[in-house]
Order: structure tokens, then sequence, then C-alpha cells
């Protein structure tokens, strides 16, 4: 493989635990593939780093194929990288030029707390979920396709709200660091579903108490989540949330949790 | 916790009460601006538009109360958000950038163009209330013509109706979208609408003062 090889700075944080205090470290990371995705450039940069008997950057990521929603931090301020709809493992380092320097964040939010230098604890997300992001139905076998008629739109709507990957760039990109983003596009995919729909009111309710409860800022509808979701999600998502939440907490017997819907 | 309270605790619940009193002053403010246009008709649609609007008497005393109540609720749940907000991101980022373009100028000025705001209306009941300008010596037109004739409370106008079109620019669509109401085929519309009645009130109460001083 030939290719472009360029330099950069790497201005990293740098935290021990998560009550540590944190700094910033400078570092060059020298002779890098433009081939090369982001995290394939931290790898490069940490084995050097062990070479030199030093610690390596911690950062998050599994799949590395823009599925799995664990890798992200903030690159110059932007999380998951500058691309659109692009997840910081399928960020390429052709979009960087030779000289530039990267200032490289974990996310910031009280619901996030650092573990260590960019990795950070979203189990937050999964408290939200156990709180009601599910269907209660026993499995069995497959249905006969046509015994529950879904038109295709919604079916479309709710594909695109379940491309949800659950990697925490909106809270990180809002401004308020809340989590609405995420929680509507988990409600809207269950919502806009007949299987989701006995349980929709229940569902909006004690998500939306378990995500306040956890400390997500409030939604000022910066759209700026919007524009960083690696996967596209629609504030329209959102909307829909809120159109769920009030009906439910109206028109419905359910009520909302008192403290944090989860256990 | 009764529930309906209970509503009101919740983000969404705050949130929705914030845009239903914002969408109440989005009305009062196109229906003042209505009114006040009868500046163009002179002196007399002026005057008259005013002792009318006091000839309601009882009614306009509801209206008045409605609104001091909204904005009450306004500003509580405004001070409790925007604190909860910060509390949310204790370390500020290094840096912090708009790449994609989400927040606007007028979004993230939203607590401070509020702020301004509420002072702006103060010094307005302040300087033109009848319930705390005597006008019986003097009518509408006299009151306003005096107090714009002072440059620099001229410019205060001027600079806070600038301040009241950013503040509608992010809140109006803002408020459609926190009720739930964004549907693809009329949030294009809205959104359009934020802008184009952000410009119907600065250029339309921005006028009046210049209207009044011109009439002279
Ligand atoms: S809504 Fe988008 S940004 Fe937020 S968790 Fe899901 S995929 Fe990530
Ligand atoms: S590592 Fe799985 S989405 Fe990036």
């Amino acid at each position: 493989m030939s290719g472009k090889h360029i330099n950069l700075t790497l201005k990293i944080w740098r935290q021990n635990g998560p009550q540590a205090p944190g700094s910033w470290e400078i570092f060059p990371a020298k002779d890098i593939s433009t081939e090369a995705s982001f995290l394939e450039m931290l790898d490069i940069v940490n084995e050097q780093l062990a070479l030199a008997g030093k610690e390596p950057v911690a950062f998050d990521h599994d799949c590395r194929e823009g599925i799995c929603g664990t890798c992200g931090c903030a690159v110059n301020g932007r999380p998951h990288g500058p691309d659109r709809e692009t997840t910081l493992c399928q960020l390429h380092m052709r979009r960087f030029r030779d000289g530039d320097t990267l200032v490289i964040e974990p996310y910031r939010a009280r619901a996030f707390p650092v573990i260590k230098d960019l990795v950070v604890d979203r189990s937050a997300f999964d408290q939200v979920i156990q709180a009601g992001g599910f269907v209660s139905v026993n499995t069995g076998q497959a249905q006969d396709a046509n015994s529950l008629p879904v038109p295709r739109n919604k079916a479309e709507e709710a594909m695109d709200a379940a491309a949800c990957i659950g990697c925490g760039a909106c809270v990180a990109a809002c401004p308020n660091a809340a989590g609405m983003l995420f929680v509507s596009a988990k409600v809207s995919h269950l919502a806009l579903l007949p299987q989701g729909r006995p349980e929709a009111a229940k569902r909006a309710l004690s998500m939306v108490a378990q995500m306040d409860a956890l400390g997500f800022g409030n939604c000022t509808n910066h759209k700026e989540c919007e524009v960083e979701c690696p996967k596209g999600i629609s504030i329209r998502n959102i909307a829909r949330l809120n159109r769920e939440f009030i009906r439910a907490a109206v028109a419905s017997t359910e009520k909302i949790p008192a403290s944090g819907g989860g256990q | 916790m009764i529930w309906v309270v209970r509503i009101f605790t919740t983000s969404i619940g705050k949130k929705q009460l914030m845009a239903l009193t914002g969408l109440l002053f989005l009305l009062f403010l196109a229906t003042h601006l209505l009114g006040n246009l009868s500046i163009y008709g002179g002196q007399g649609a002026f005057i008259s538009y005013a002792e009318h609007l006091h000839a309601l008497g009882k009614l306009l005393v509801v209206a008045e109360v409605g609104l001091v109540v909204a904005l009450l609720i306004h500003i509580t749940l405004a001070v409790i958000l925007f604190f909860e907000n910060r509390k949310a991101r204790p370390i500020q980022y290094a840096v912090d950038k708009s790449g994609g373009g989400g927040r606007t100028f007028s979004s993230q000025t939203m607590p401070y163009t509020g702020f301004l705001i509420l002072a702006f209306v103060i010094f307005h009941l302040a300087t033109f209330s009848h319930h705390i300008v005597d006008q019986t010596h003097r009518n509408i037109f006299q009151i306003a013509y005096e107090l714009f004739s002072n440059k620099g409370i001229l410019i205060f106008y001027l600079a806070a109706m600038v301040v009241v079109a950013l503040h509608v620019r992010h809140g109006l669509w803002s408020a459609f979208q926190t009720i739930g109401a964004n549907h693809p085929k009329y949030m294009p519309f809205i959104e359009w609408l934020s802008i184009i009645f952000a410009i119907i009130v600065a250029v339309g109460f921005g006028s009046l003062p210049l209207a009044i001083l011109a009439l002279k």
C-alpha cells in the first residue's frame, strides 16, 4: 500500500481514573498513513508510547465498522470527528492535512463520567433502556407476516429510528448534555410499530423519568445532536417523544414513576 | 405527588410549559403590533386605539393578569432549566465547535436575550403602562413623543427590538417542536415563519418610535 503519509500533533486528554484530575498531554503522531482510520492512528501512537515505556491512551472501540456504537470521542470539538454520519472508527486520516493539530477529548457530560483517558461510562443509556426500552412479549414461533399489518412508511420510520447505535454522540454534542435524541429514537422505533403500542404510554413516561434522574440536561432544540449523530437520527423523533410523553401523562392511566423509571 | 404537578417536574413537562407560555407571548406580540400599527393612521387613530383598548375594562385586566402569570412561569422555568443544563456538563470542552451547524446565534443566546427582554419589559411598563404613568393630562401619543425625543431611550428601544427578534427567531419553531408539532409537511413553513415573524417584530415595532417622531 502506498498512499500519503502525514505528521500530526495530538493534544489528548489524559485522566488516570474517574476521580483523578486529568490534564492535557501533547505528542507528535509521525508518519501516519492517510489510509489509516482514526482509531488505527491511535493504535500506531499507542505502540510508540508502549515502546517508549509510557502508558498508552485508553479509548473505546469494538466493531470498527460503524455498527456497534462503542467508539467515540470529541475531535477538535466534534463528536466522532468532522465527517457527517460517520463514526470515529470509520473516519479516515485522509480527512486531515499534514501539520494539523488535533484536540482529542472524552465526551463531556455529568451522565457520562470519564473512566480513563478517552473512555467514558455510558451505562446511563443502559439504565434508560432498562426503564422501558423493550417489549414484554413471550417470543415463540415467528408469526405469519400478514398477521400484523405495518404500513411501509411506518416500517421505514421505525427502521430509521432503530438505526441508533447508542454511541452517545448526541449527548456529547448537545450544549445541554441532553439525552433526548437517544431516548426519542428508542421510544420511536417501538411506538411506531404495533408490537410496541400496548406499552407505549408506560414506556415513554418511565424512560423520560429515568433520563431525568440520571442527570442529563434539558433539550433546548439546538439541533446539534442531529448534525453530529453518526446514524442521521432526526429530531423529528424528539418531537414524537414529546407527543408520546404528554399524551401518556395526560390521557393514559399510567403514572410517571416518582424518581427514575428503573429499579 | 399529584400527577399534574409531577408532569411539570419532568424535563419534557417543564419545556412544554415553556413552549405554551412562549406561544402565548408570540400571540400577544402579534396583537400588540397590530394595535400599535394604528399609528400609521395618524395621531388620532393611535389615541383612539389606546382609548378603545382601555375601554375593555375587566377584559383587559384578565388579559394582563394572564400575561403576568405566564411571564412568571416562563421566567421561573427558564432559570431552573438554565441551571440544570449547566449542571449537566460540569467540565466544558476545550474546543467547542458547531461544525455541523446545528445551533444558531439565536438559539445560543436564548437565556441572555430572555433576560434583556425582561429588563426591557419592566422599563416599557414603567414608561407606558396606564397603571403606572398618569394619562389624564397627556395622551399616549404625547407620552411616547416625549420619551422617544430622548436619543438614548430611542436607541435603547430600537436595540431591544432586535433582541426580541433574536428570541423569537429560535423561540417560535422551538415551541412547536417541543409540543410535538414537527411534521415534514409543515415544519419547513414553521421554520421560515420563525425568521419572517422575527423580522416583522424587529421592523414593525422598531418603526413605531420613528413614526411617532416623524408625525409631530
Ligand atoms: S441518536 Fe445518534 S448520536 Fe445519539 S446515541 Fe443514537 S446513534 Fe449515537
Ligand atoms: S467501533 Fe463499533 S461503531 Fe466504531
